[in-house]
């Protein structure tokens, strides 16, 4: 779904047309958009796709705005995302990650929150390893807070570049069969998405072997299928989640290469699914264990390289708003 | 009564025993390419001009005998016993299909074993040699095994063999896997620190003879964990051996309660009790221990009512130099194959079962637990059948037996019955 070249002044005339402020005083969960709100913030992503592919890629939506990335857990891949997406925006940012930090000589999560608090940045972007933590820091900071993922719990940026993807390859969402395969209990992409692609009327299905899948994710509205055959049937995009190699201790799963065997995504099982199917996948990919080479770099299936792309974009929405919604606050 | 080998022939003028239809009369069997093409009650069959013909002459017929629980030392322990000799005593035995465990070395856990025993077994051209998936690798009860390959594979269940999943969660995840192939896991109940160093039950015997003991409640404890989880978890699930009374209420009222269980009993916990021990005789070392008679009993009672599922020979060839030890530090375990059928023939004769209800668990029960199209006297099915002498009296002599190990403790024992012939997909795989 391409536009036609905008000039430098347009695309900027059409970002600010778009921009409004985010519905809520931080983005913590894929719940916190809802079926109005979020496609207002993927008009403004699109936008922003058409602007990054410019050549002048700077703005001054947040010139003076401070942006600092807290992460706890490891993400080359997310942390530059959103460094870049806030530079792009014209923030500074700082970047933290805790084995430099005090936290490292034991001060606890609230500690840094406050410390770093006192310090009065206007977004807070935190990746976690504890569920929940980003709520909590929330309740300590008074700038605004991105979750970037905590624990197994929600990852919403992620969610909503992911819909951005499907809605730029599909155009409408709602009625798509989606499949969302391989790690399913301890996936906060999962989470995210089963929320937001619900919201936007799409149909999930989570597919993956029964120590995987929660017993009880069919509460979640989401059809369960171990056998990957049956669940693929009828889908239009499929999912696929990184598994990760822990898992391969025999504990939940018995090898990688059994994994691939049932569950991992190769041409033939792909043809299980809807001719026209596409493939998608967070990153970063196990090759060979939940998703074939062969597969992952078909630019004609896969929209993995998009959803990188994508990523920037959506989290140049997210801040953006965030900014606007602080600017009104200060009004 | 010799005749050219072949895979079409007719059986007739026998006595039928077929416990899938509950027939126990007279009748014809008639063979062709290896399945039974059609099955005659009463008299009066006449077979196709040219067919080898051989007349029964109110011989039983009945669906050859399937052993789910056979141990070989192939690979890693050939001496004691082979594929070969292993089928050989089964073919002798009546015994059509066995079920290789994988307490072998290397363990049978991965697809490619599983492969290699099928193939060697096949290539033998006796009996049918399936084979059994070890549940963890290298039944090391820490990491799951590969269940789904080996299911694809061919394997019919997966155990640890004679090693308890000690560990709770590992169990409970591997039955959670094993749902996803409709996987049937099978679990020794014997928990596993009151069964440490145990080689007889608690109670006056093992203490008059000072043997080490393990209290028959470990196996009700552990069945009642290990049903917990299949409740849990809805994995299919067979008792490994069931031995004590305590342990069969506990089987019955998990039935009662709707959950699918399915329960295995060695033949030798069918003869025998603790006194057999006598004076340390070490073919009388197994694993689990003889019971008091009490549970021999019960045991009987479940195998007539159809509590108990299968019967298995528990077949474990020890070599005499694991025998010929002191009693606690004998290999535990007996040969069974090629007695089984006599042995199982004793609840008829002396414990008054009714034929059909000796031969279910031996032919229609094992071949339905396990999703085999054998242990059926029907038109379609393979032609794995028995020919046996239901009242011949044998003296069993353990030097004769075709096991490379000879640990019999039916060695000497008097028995009624006696396999005329076997035959496997219509071959004649055994003669008397």
């Amino acid at each position: 779904m391409s536009q036609p070249p905008h000039s430098e002044a347009s695309l900027t005339d059409l970002i600010l047309e778009r921009l409004a402020p985010f519905p809520r005083d931080h983005f913590l969960s894929a719940s916190d958009l809802n079926a109005a709100t979020a496609p207002a913030l993927l008009d403004l992503a699109d936008a922003f796709v058409d602007f990054n592919r410019g050549s002048t890629k700077a703005l001054d939506l947040m010139r003076g705005r401070t942006v600092m990335n807290l992460f706890f857990e490891n993400s080359t891949r997310t942390s530059s995302s959103f460094e870049i997406a806030a530079k792009r925006l014209g923030a500074d940012v700082v970047n933290m990650s805790p084995r430099t930090s005090s936290v490292a000589k034991g001060e606890t999560l609230i500690d840094t929150a406050v410390t770093l608090n006192a310090m009065k940045p206007d977004v807070l972007v935190v990746r976690h390893g504890a569920s929940g933590a980003a709520a909590l820091l929330s309740q300590k900071v008074e700038c605004a807070v991105v979750n970037a993922g905590d624990g197994r719990h929600e990852h919403p940026t992620q969610a909503l570049l992911d819909l951005l993807s499907l809605r730029r390859a599909f155009g409408d969402v709602g009625g798509l069969t989606v499949a969302i395969c391989g790690d399913i209990a301890h996936s906060r992409v999962a989470r995210s998405n089963v929320s937001m692609l619900s919201m936007m009327g799409a149909r999930v299905r989570l597919i993956g072997p029964p120590t995987l899948v929660p017993g009880d994710a069919d509460r979640w509205g989401c059809e369960v299928f171990h056998d990957m055959r049956e669940g693929l049937r009828g889908c239009d995009v499929v999912m696929m989640l990184r598994l990760q190699l822990e898992r391969m201790e025999g504990a939940l799963v018995p090898s990688t290469r059994e994994y691939f065997r049932f569950w991992g995504l190769d041409r033939e099982k792909l043809a299980w699914a809807n001719p026209g199917a596409k493939v998608m996948h967070p990153g970063p990919m196990n090759r060979g264990v939940e998703i074939d080479s062969e597969v992952a770099d078909d630019l004609t299936v896969s929209l993995i390289q998009d959803q990188v792309e994508m990523g920037v974009a959506a989290r140049m929405a997210v801040l953006a708003a965030l900014s606007a919604r602080l600017d009104g606050d200060a009004a | 009564m010799s005749a050219p080998v072949s895979n079409t022939l007719a059986v007739l003028n026998a006595r039928l025993l077929d416990p899938a239809s509950d027939y126990d009369g007279p009748g014809s069997v008639l063979v062709e390419d290896g399945r039974i093409t059609e099955v005659i009650h009463g008299g009066g069959a006449v077979a196709r001009a040219g067919v080898t013909v051989i007349d029964a002459d109110g011989l039983c017929l009945s669906p050859g005998l399937i052993d789910i629980r056979v141990r070989t030392g192939e690979p890693g322990a050939e001496p004691k016993e082979t594929l070969k000799s292993a089928s050989l005593s089964a073919a002798a035995g009546g015994v059509t299909t066995i079920v290789i465990q994988p307490d072998t070395d290397p363990a049978l856990d991965d697809p490619a074993m599983i492969e290699f025993i099928q193939r060697r077994g096949a290539a033998l051209g006796l009996v049918n040699v399936r084979v059994a998936g070890a549940a963890t690798k290298a039944r090391d009860g820490v990491r799951m095994a590969e269940i789904g390959l080996m299911d694809e594979a061919g394997a019919l269940y997966f155990t640890d063999v004679d090693r308890v999943i000690a560990n709770t969660r590992t169990l409970q995840r591997v039955m959670t896997y094993a749902a996803a192939f409709n996987a049937l896991i099978s679990c020794r109940p014997a928990d596993p620190w009151l069964s440490e160093g145990a080689v007889a039950t608690s109670g006056e015997l093992a203490t008059r003879l000072g043997l080490a003991s393990a209290p028959a409640i470990a196996e009700r404890i552990q069945l009642e964990r290990d049903l917990a989880l299949v409740e849990q978890t809805g994995a299919r699930y067979l008792v490994d051996q069931i031995s004590t009374e305590d342990a069969l209420e506990t089987l019955a009222r998990a039935r009662a309660r709707g959950l699918e269980v399915a329960a295995s009993v060695s033949i030798n916990h069918l003869c025998f009790n603790e006194i057999d021990i006598g004076d340390y005789r070490t073919f009388y070392r197994l694993d689990p221990p003889l019971r008091p008679e009490s549970d021999r009993q019960a045991l009987i009672e479940a195998v007539r009512d159809g509590l108990i599922d299968v019967i298995t020979s528990a077949h474990a060839p020890a070599p005499a130099e694991d025998k010929r030890r002191p009693f606690a530090e004998a290999a535990p375990g007996a040969i069974g194959l090629e007695t089984l059928l006599a042995a199982a023939l004793s609840l008829h004769h002396e414990d008054g079962l009714d034929l059909l209800d000796v031969m279910r668990p031996l032919t229609s029960g094992p071949a339905g637990l396990l999703g085999l199209d054998a242990g059926v006297l029907k038109a379609g099915a393979p032609a794995d059948l028995v020919l046996f002498d239901v009242g011949a009296p044998v003296v069993i002599d353990a030097d004769t037996l075709k096991s490379k190990s000879k640990n019999s403790p039916f060695d000497g024992r008097r028995l009624q019955g006696k396999v005329v012939c076997t035959f496997v997909a219509g071959r004649r795989v055994f003669e008397a």
